[in-house]
């Protein structure tokens, strides 16, 4: 186990320049999650990280040594594939010891290492068959036994269960992290879910357009999002924003669009008719009789809670109850944010304006 | 209200359909009829002089003379014949070397072609053209390229102070060989390159990356990665080359005309020679008939070689 420190890494395709600098201290046996929607440069820092593509500029460090220039078999790194990446001709044995059988080990501590990590994943039965044979959980375990088997210092994760169905999604993410939890690895984590990145990461990296957004541990980026790219991608449904004008003078509040009036716990430093952008989460709505009002469009009951789509001030908005309220399309409520979880931004540069 | 007693109603006549209407909407005989047209296409041009080489190899036909069944009197005399026994050799030898040559060659150039590198696209159409060039011509040109008296490499290495005299390509049985059998690899290359590099390009690069970071070097990459997944297609292409080099004809014929002394003679152009050229229809098809032998042996290894292996049943890994 290791620590990693990626320093101040940029990457160049040519003229294009991917990575703009990106800075992510990882710690001995910590759960990082690189989250971020296509192209944000997220799985080309982690194929750096494994050695599979060059470092344009910046340092990334394993444990205390410089891998810049180190080749990715030297690196003691181990990689689970998006697409597995199954030898298609070896038997499941065979594939967990491939690299062990490069390395020279010897039959007998090829067998045991196998034996052990099939145990760990429950392949046990599976061992003699063939990667076609085998049903997408059984292969992305089997991905995950080729990594372990070699004990390495650091996990890298790519996009492992985008290849699955939703129910074994979440089935493979409460596995992997408990095999996390038992083996301790430092575990780098690669996914455009941000459901996986909550539920799993100890701590997340949100990456967008080659630079880090914001990093943080789960509860963190939910709570206090540094800016509004952040808070509306992690949470889902994702957060509400509604443009507008913070007032100050006496009592603090937003004035939202088509002029609706919405509360602020307090001014931030923003000044009185500053524009703004006020962001609330969908959970963070009650229905109050000093609330905005607002049409119905859609209900969306998923059982455990319901999803109401509505108009307010002229914009849509999503809110979430877990109380089973009678709701009928075109009917008017009346919204309240709860003030003490109302987030704003500027409206230029889309940063975080109260504490 | 007995006026208005609803008079029985017609019942919907539902025609029994008959045997025709039946037929009409088969697939089967539908699809009967689309194939008719490959099926006489084969049966014309392959099957029927097929059976017929057959027929004449058991009769003593020959050009202006119908012939009668002898028997295996044909096969008899062949099995004397010294110069028969010389084709059959120097068919063996020249399929086998050019094909194992051709093969290492081919595997080789894919491998190459496969890599990044500027001008990837050109190169690979380069690689082609042996393959688009008409045989005849390139064996004009190679025929040139031996000749006795004209041939640029005598007179390239006479320049260089090499040699003193021409090399008599053409006319030395051993060089004569050598000629004919470097012609083919050159014109079988593209074929092999070009399908190995299409079985190539279906392996999946994560599996390299994947190998890459269990820690293989690029031979063991090869060794353990590439050629175990390129198997099933060398398998397919060798096959083709094998029957191809077998049964060659052109090359020959255009470059030595199966000399000197025979020393090129393959069994399809001494099958040529004894029929079309001597007349002895008979005897020609018997040299033919003896290439299915080998020819049926070589589609039964590959037949094996072809067969899925245990690592492609079941579903799809994608």
């Amino acid at each position: 186990m290791s620590s990693v420190q990626i320093r101040d890494v940029r990457k160049s395709f040519g003229n294009f320049e991917v990575l703009h600098g990106v800075t992510v201290p990882i710690e001995d046996g910590e759960f990082v999650v690189l989250v971020g929607p296509s192209g944000c440069g997220k799985s080309t820092l982690l194929r750096m990280l494994a050695g599979l593509e060059n470092i344009t500029s910046g340092t990334i460090s394993i444990g205390d040594r410089v891998v810049n220039n180190v080749q990715p078999k030297e690196r003691d790194i181990a990689m689970v594939f998006q697409n597995y990446a199954l030898y298609p001709h070896m038997t499941v044995a065979d594939n967990m010891g491939f690299s062990l059988k490069l390395r020279g080990a010897s039959q007998d501590e090829i067998g045991k290492r196998v034996k052990r990590a099939a145990e760990i994943l429950a392949l046990a039965p599976l061992l003699e068959r063939y990667p076609r044979q085998l049903s997408g959980g059984q292969r992305q375990r089997v991905a995950m036994g080729r990594a372990i088997v070699r004990d390495p210092q650091v996990f890298l994760f790519d996009e492992p269960l985008s290849n699955l169905d939703a129910k074994l999604r979440v089935a493979m993410r409460t596995e992997i992290k408990e095999l996390h939890q038992r083996l301790k690895t430092t575990t780098v984590y690669v996914t455009h879910d941000q459901i996986e990145a909550m539920t799993m990461a100890d701590k997340i990296v949100v990456m967008h357009d080659g630079i880090v957004e914001q990093m943080g541990s789960p509860l963190e980026l939910y709570d206090k999002p540094a800016n509004q790219f952040v808070a509306g991608f992690i949470g889902s449904p994702a957060m509400n924003f509604l443009k507008g004008k913070v007032r100050s003078n006496g009592v603090a509040s937003f004035e939202g669009p088509n002029g609706v009036k919405l509360p602020l716990k307090t001014a931030p430093t923003a000044s009185d008719g500053q524009p703004a952008v006020y962001g609330i989460r969908p959970e963070h709505f009650t229905i109050a009789d000093d609330g905005a009002e607002a049409e119905i469009i859609v209900v969306e009951p998923t059982g455990s809670e319901t999803q109401v789509f509505a108009k307010l001030g002229g914009e849509q908005v999503v809110a979430v109850f877990r109380e089973r309220h009678q709701f009928n399309p075109g009917d008017k409520i009346r919204l309240k944010p709860d003030p003490s979880l109302v987030h704003l931004f500027d409206d230029a540069t889309g940063k975080r304006l109260n504490a | 209200m007995a006026d208005i007693a609803v008079a029985p109603r017609a019942k919907p006549q539902f025609r029994e359909a008959s045997a025709w209407d039946q037929l009409k909407h088969n697939r089967n005989w539908l699809g009967l009829w689309f194939m008719l047209p490959a099926m006489a296409f084969l049966i014309f041009f392959l099957a029927y002089p097929l059976g017929l080489g057959i027929w004449l190899s058991f009769t003593d036909t020959r050009i202006g003379r119908v012939g009668h069944f002898v028997a295996t009197e044909n096969y008899e005399w062949l099995w004397d014949d010294s110069i028969f026994w010389l084709s059959v050799f120097n068919t063996l030898l020249y399929t086998f070397l050019a094909s194992a040559i051709k093969f290492a060659i081919g595997l080789y150039l894919a491998l190459l072609l496969n890599e990044n590198m500027p001008f990837k696209a050109m190169l690979r159409a380069m690689v082609l053209i042996p393959f688009i060039v008409p045989t005849v011509l390139s064996a004009l040109a190679f025929w040139w390229i031996f000749d006795s008296q004209f041939s640029i490499i005598s007179w390239s290495l006479k320049h260089l102070g090499l040699i003193s005299q021409n090399i008599n390509f053409l006319g030395d049985a051993t060089w004569a060989r050598i000629c004919v059998i470097f012609a083919n690899i050159w014109r079988g290359v593209p074929f092999v390159a070009i399908t190995l590099l299409a079985g190539l390009q279906t392996v999946s690069p994560s599996l390299y990356e994947a190998a890459t970071l269990d820690g293989a070097t690029s031979w063991q990459n090869f060794r353990y990665i590439t050629y175990p997944l390129l198997t099933p297609i060398i398998a397919v292409v060798m096959t083709f080359s094998v029957l191809f080099t077998f049964t060659d004809f052109q090359l020959i014929w255009a470059m030595t005309r199966g000399g000197p002394v025979n020393a090129t003679h393959l069994m399809a152009t001494l099958s040529y020679q004894r029929a079309i050229i001597a007349g002895q229809l008979g005897e020609g098809a018997a040299i033919s008939s003896a290439m299915i032998p080998f020819l049926l042996a070589a589609i039964m290894i590959s037949w094996f070689g072809l067969q899925r292996r245990k690592w492609q049943q079941g579903e799809s890994n994608d």
